[in-house]
């Protein structure tokens, strides 16, 4: 491509960036905030695509926009309408509108100062030009890493360490959710238009993740991919309100979520043992043990993001009988009287977010 | 230095700075939520825009990998965020 058509689509990308961006966070309609901020995670994903970052690219429209739009979409669905609309000087109603004036031109000032400082320090970053050492040390030891995808032999094999902790990050997330309440009960059955959709598009993804995984040694793909990539395949089952999503029950379930740091532990302490240092993995090893690693560590971010997509701690944890009450039984209308499956809310009768509230606070 | 480089950082100053002050000013919290987010993806735009080396030259894949894990924290993050929020909800229901 030409340098003009380059700096065309740079400019088309950035201002839709920019004007989505600004479009999301002024809405006062918080349906149309998600809807917009995950909208610009999809052009955010084409834009890693434009700067050679096709990695992050495929992170960021499964992950990013898809998974973290679907979450927010459930939470905004879920909230009482009575909820204050939120507009961006709801603020000022707080504090009066003097002090609320002052606070908003306060608050203005300092994040563009902040923006100013960061455009300062990129300057400095682009100046010192593309002789840094890491980029070159990344692809002098490239050879010995056990795979060809510079990405992921950063992640999987020079900062293992760090990839080791993420997954440490996530499965305290989920602790935390379970900690906070139950899974919200489940959907209607879907009508058959989304149900066949759902049979045809299941598979694919299942196809896809697994791909995702294997091709992530040479090429754009990984772990994070392939398991966000699964954890659609659960949210569309979800969605298509099947009452089995594909998580496992019970003590299989605690393995799930802890596969990604327990075998990476393991690998770590194992080498040790060996008289390795910590995920200093030999490289003729090296291409297997990563392939080991990243197959656990795409089970446990399955896993996590399709129970964080469940909202709290599911029936087949196992928690709920020895302190709790019966779990809430989903929600079932009658499909007569409700048409349109895909958008029905789980709270389609009154009854049903009585008994939904009800359980909440017995937890 | 290149121009794309420019133009792509300067983006991502710009967006962290729309994002923060959403998520200072704005009373919903949903709305901060999303905010955060949008910080993020600013400050994720603004390390690949550092990675970039030009359409020949192989971009450095250390901020890239930065960034995967970022994406993954922070949604993570934003799950953990939102069922607080979902307990706040159900709290203030109850009283």
């Amino acid at each position: 491509m030409s340098t003009t058509s380059l700096l065309i689509l740079d400019g088309l990308l950035l201002i839709s960036m920019v004007s989505l961006a600004w479009a999301a966070l002024t809405s006062s309609d918080e349906r149309r905030c998600v809807i917009l901020f995950m909208a610009f995670g999809l052009v955010l994903a084409l834009a890693w695509a434009r700067l050679l970052a096709p990695d992050v690219a495929l992170a960021e429209a499964a992950i990013g926009a898809g998974l973290s739009g679907g979450l927010l979409l459930t939470a905004v669905r879920e909230r009482p309408q009575s909820a204050p609309t939120g507009r961006t000087d709801s603020v000022d109603n707080r504090h009066g509108s003097r002090m609320g004036l002052t606070l908003h031109w306060v608050v203005t000032t300092l994040s563009a100062a902040l923006a100013v400082t960061l455009a300062w320090a990129l300057g400095h970053a682009f100046s010192r030009g593309p002789q840094d050492s890491l980029a070159q040390a990344v692809s002098a030891n490239l050879a010995a890493s056990g795979v060809g995808n510079p990405v992921t032999a950063v992640l999987l094999n020079f900062r293992a360490y760090d990839t080791l902790l993420e997954l440490a990050v996530l499965l305290t997330a989920l602790l935390g959710i379970f900690a906070l309440g139950r899974a919200r009960p489940g959907y209607l059955a879907a009508g058959p238009v989304f149900d066949g959709l759902a049979r045809w598009l299941v598979p694919v993804l299942i196809l896809a993740a697994g791909y995702l995984l294997w091709v992530g040694a040479h090429a754009p793909g990984g772990a994070f991919q392939a398991g966000a990539t699964l954890a659609a395949a659960g949210v569309v089952l979800r969605l298509a309100g099947r009452p089995d999503i594909g998580l496992p029950h019970g003590i299989a379930l605690r393995i799930a979520m802890a596969a990604g740091v327990g075998i990476f532990l393991l690998v770590g302490l194992g080498l040790l043992l060996l008289g390795r240092p910590f995920l200093g993995y030999p490289p003729a090893w090296a291409g297997a043990l990563i392939l080991m690693i990243e197959s656990a560590a795409m089970v446990a971010i399955a896993a996590t993001l399709m129970l964080a997509f469940l909202g709290g701690r599911p029936e087949s944890f196992g928690l709920q009988a020895v302190h709790e009450g019966p779990a809430a039984p989903p929600v079932v209308v009658p499909r007569s009287e409700a048409p349109e499956a895909m958008s029905r809310a789980e709270f389609e009768t009154p009854e049903a977010r009585d008994r939904f509230t009800k359980e909440e606070n017995r937890c | 230095m290149l121009t794309a480089q420019w133009l792509y950082g300067l983006t991502g100053c710009l967006i962290v700075a729309l994002g923060l002050r959403t998520a200072l000013l704005h009373a919903s919290l949903l709305h901060r939520l999303v905010a955060v987010n949008v910080m993020g993806a600013g400050v994720f735009l603004a390390l690949i825009a550092v990675a970039y080396r030009g359409p020949e030259t192989p971009p450095d894949p250390v901020p890239h990998a930065l960034v995967l894990t970022g994406i993954v924290v922070a949604v993570s993050a934003t799950a953990l965020a939102l069922a607080l929020a979902r307990r706040l909800n159900a709290e203030q229901a109850n009283d």
